[in-house]
């Protein structure tokens, strides 16, 4: 009898702790067109296979009354659970209970479900939904994001680290998010600053919306901080459960192979890059014309989009995906690109996932706002990304491959394992236009009618060095293909590079130009 | 090969001109691209704040003749009080804000002549 009181009591206490903030907070939470801390577990999680920990776990703070305060599990939800059968760790902070806003306590529950992320060696997802630090809690509270960045800094490259913004996230919190490999925003409830509009207004007398500062679209379109931008929380869950698919549990292990599957019959590959290299296309039907059933889950989709980067399969295998996007920007790299593609690359690199390159760039942009904001030092991030990666890397020359961009995109001196060019294949120092008024700027000047003598020898450089042959010729081109037969090569090679070791002097770690 | 040559066509009209090496690329701008700020030449005669804030104290009037490294202007700045110097001799032609004004970065905030 005395059991059966017992279990009464726990499962008293249990739903009181479970009404988070209670009624009132849940409302208001919910007019506000955001679900609750537990719904968004259970929602992104396998049916029934969350497990809550630390639910009765309670703040210690004394001052300014805090003492008289109970907030059920200090604002903090954690766990574990899987997703399609893959281990989780993960956290939402609970925004019903004191704002969601971070103490001692509830910084320790998440160091918790992270420190048992990395010993177990599964990802871990990270929900956040808080109004910032505790401030009645003082030096705790930042001990407690300190904590935190501490662990993902750590635990970075080992597990896959997801960050999901579905509420405010402001001030120190943000940088928690951003040490983590991938960020998920939703439309109208993310919101990410280091400063907010009042701090803006007061100092700098600058009036600006949370939204104009810092909202979903900001940061999936203007300042990259999100990789994944969705336009409600159940189709963030759906592209979270995606990538989940896409990627291994750590760093010692491959991603799950699936049942291969042909490309789809709409994507032909021959029909997609036109002829002239001045006259664009969308490099995504590439990819897509030699992936598993057409499948492609871009990251960055909204950002920097004169390169793409993403994860498709091929005979089932997760493959990384990096290609100049001639759509935008003629698919130049500047600062944006060489970050977000440098980045992606060391994704892939850190998590065994082989990286095709596909390649069609006039160059790097032009221009004093680049040069001013630094496009050495970023554009170098590329070079090193694709020099320290190891995994099996190969590259598809599609079209015109030209200057510093050419090597730049995973090329045979960088160590690419494999390069194959298409036979529309252009690589040189430059277009045909630049490098003839260059060579021939005498001939051209002097002659009585420069124009003809120009286009003359526009064409005479064309025809010698537009092609494919000439580095071929010295063997930086394995081998020049037909279109057709990209998959298949791609495909052969990457089942040839399974075995890969190349490992290079031993170090603590380089000096990426970050 | 004839519906491909149509569609091409179709591309150029729609698409915009980026130029590299003296080529012509026919591609989409982003908005990055297209509003960012044009380079101005720096002209020594204009004191331009290089942060925001408020402008505390001017020393100097209209007019006035100042030497090279004269205070002209208090503009404090997070909580910093930035002592602005004259970067070169000159008279003072136009001074075109006013004590306990917030200013943008990058404003006018004198001239000399």
């Amino acid at each position: 009898m005395a059991l059966k009181r017992k279990i009464r009591e726990l499962q008293q206490r249990r739903e009181q702790v479970l009404k988070g903030g209670g009624d009132k907070a849940i409302e208001k939470q919910i007019s506000m067109g955001k679900l609750t801390a537990r719904e968004r577990i259970i929602f992104l999680l396998d049916e029934d296979s969350f497990n809550e920990y630390d639910l009765f776990v309670e703040h210690e703070a004394r001052d300014f009354d805090m003492d008289k305060k109970v907030l059920h599990g200090d604002g903090v939800v954690i766990g574990t659970g899987t997703i399609y059968g893959a281990p989780i760790c993960i956290f939402a902070q609970d925004f019903t209970v004191a704002g969601g806003s971070l103490g001692l306590m509830h910084s320790r529950k998440i160091t918790k479900i992270m420190d048992h992320a990395l010993k177990m060696r599964m990802p871990l997802i990270g929900i956040n939904d808080s109004g910032g630090a505790r401030i009645q809690e003082g030096v705790n509270s930042l001990a407690g994001y300190g904590e935190i960045f501490f662990r993902n800094t750590l635990a970075s490259g080992v597990i896959p680290q997801i960050s999901v913004i579905l509420g405010p996230c402001a001030g120190g919190a943000v940088y928690s998010p951003a040490l983590t490999d991938f960020v998920f925003v939703v439309d109208k409830i993310s919101k990410m600053f280091i400063t907010g509009p009042e701090v803006i207004k007061t100092v700098l007398g600058e009036e600006i919306s949370m939204e104009d500062l810092g909202g979903a679209k900001v940061h999936s379109e203007i300042t990259g901080n999100a990789h994944f931008y969705a336009e409600s929380e159940a189709k963030c869950f759906e592209q979270i459960k995606e990538l989940i698919t896409y990627i291994p549990w750590n760093n010692s292990r491959k991603a799950k192979v699936f049942k291969s599957k042909d490309p789809k019959k709409e994507y032909k590959i021959e029909n997609i890059v036109p002829d002239n290299p001045k006259l664009p296309y969308d490099v995504r039907n590439v990819i897509k014309a030699v992936t598993d059933d057409s499948g492609f889950l871009e990251v960055h989709e909204r950002w920097a989009g004169n390169i793409v980067v993403g994860f498709g399969r091929m005979e089932g295998q997760t493959i990384g995906f990096v290609a100049n996007q001639p759509i935008v920007l003629a698919g130049v790299l500047d600062i944006d690109s060489s970050d977000k593609a440098g980045r992606f690359i060391r994704y892939c690199d850190a998590f065994n996932i082989p990286i095709v390159t596909l390649v069609d760039l006039p160059g790097y942009l032009p221009g004093v706002d680049q040069e001013h904001a630094g496009v050495i030092r970023h554009g170098a991030k590329i070079l090193y990304a694709y020099s320290e990666a190891t995994v099996p890397k190969i590259t598809v020359i599609l079209r015109k491959a030209y200057g510093g961009g050419y090597i730049a995109m995973n090329s045979r001196h960088l160590r690419a394992d494999f390069v194959f060019a298409w036979p529309g294949a252009e690589i040189a120092v430059m277009g045909p236009e630049g490098a003839a008024n260059i060579i021939f700027r005498r001939e051209i000047m002097g002659s009585d009618d420069p124009e003809k003598v120009r286009k003359q020898k526009v064409k005479e450089y064309k025809n010698k060095f537009a092609n494919p042959y000439v580095a071929a010729s010295k063997g930086y081109i394995d081998s020049v293909i037909e279109p057709q037969e990209t998959r298949k090569l791609l495909l052969h090679a990457i089942g040839v590079s399974q075995n890969k070791s190349s490992a290079g002097p031993k170090k603590k770690h380089g000096i990426p130009p970050f | 090969m004839k519906k491909w040559k149509k569609k091409e066509t179709e591309s150029k009209s729609k698409f915009k001109t980026l130029i590299i090496d003296e080529t012509h690329y026919k591609t989409n701008l982003i908005s990055k691209f297209e509003n960012r700020k044009k380079y101005i030449v720096p002209d020594a005669k204009k004191v331009i704040s290089v942060i925001p804030g408020t402008i505390v104290k001017i020393f100097v009037k209209e007019g006035q003749k100042v030497k090279r490294g004269d205070n002209i202007i208090i503009l404090e700045a997070m909580k910093m009080q930035n002592r602005i110097k004259s970067p070169r001799p000159g008279v003072v032609k136009i001074i075109k804000v006013k004590e306990g004004e917030k200013i943008a970065k990058g404003v006018l905030m004198l001239e000399l002549e």
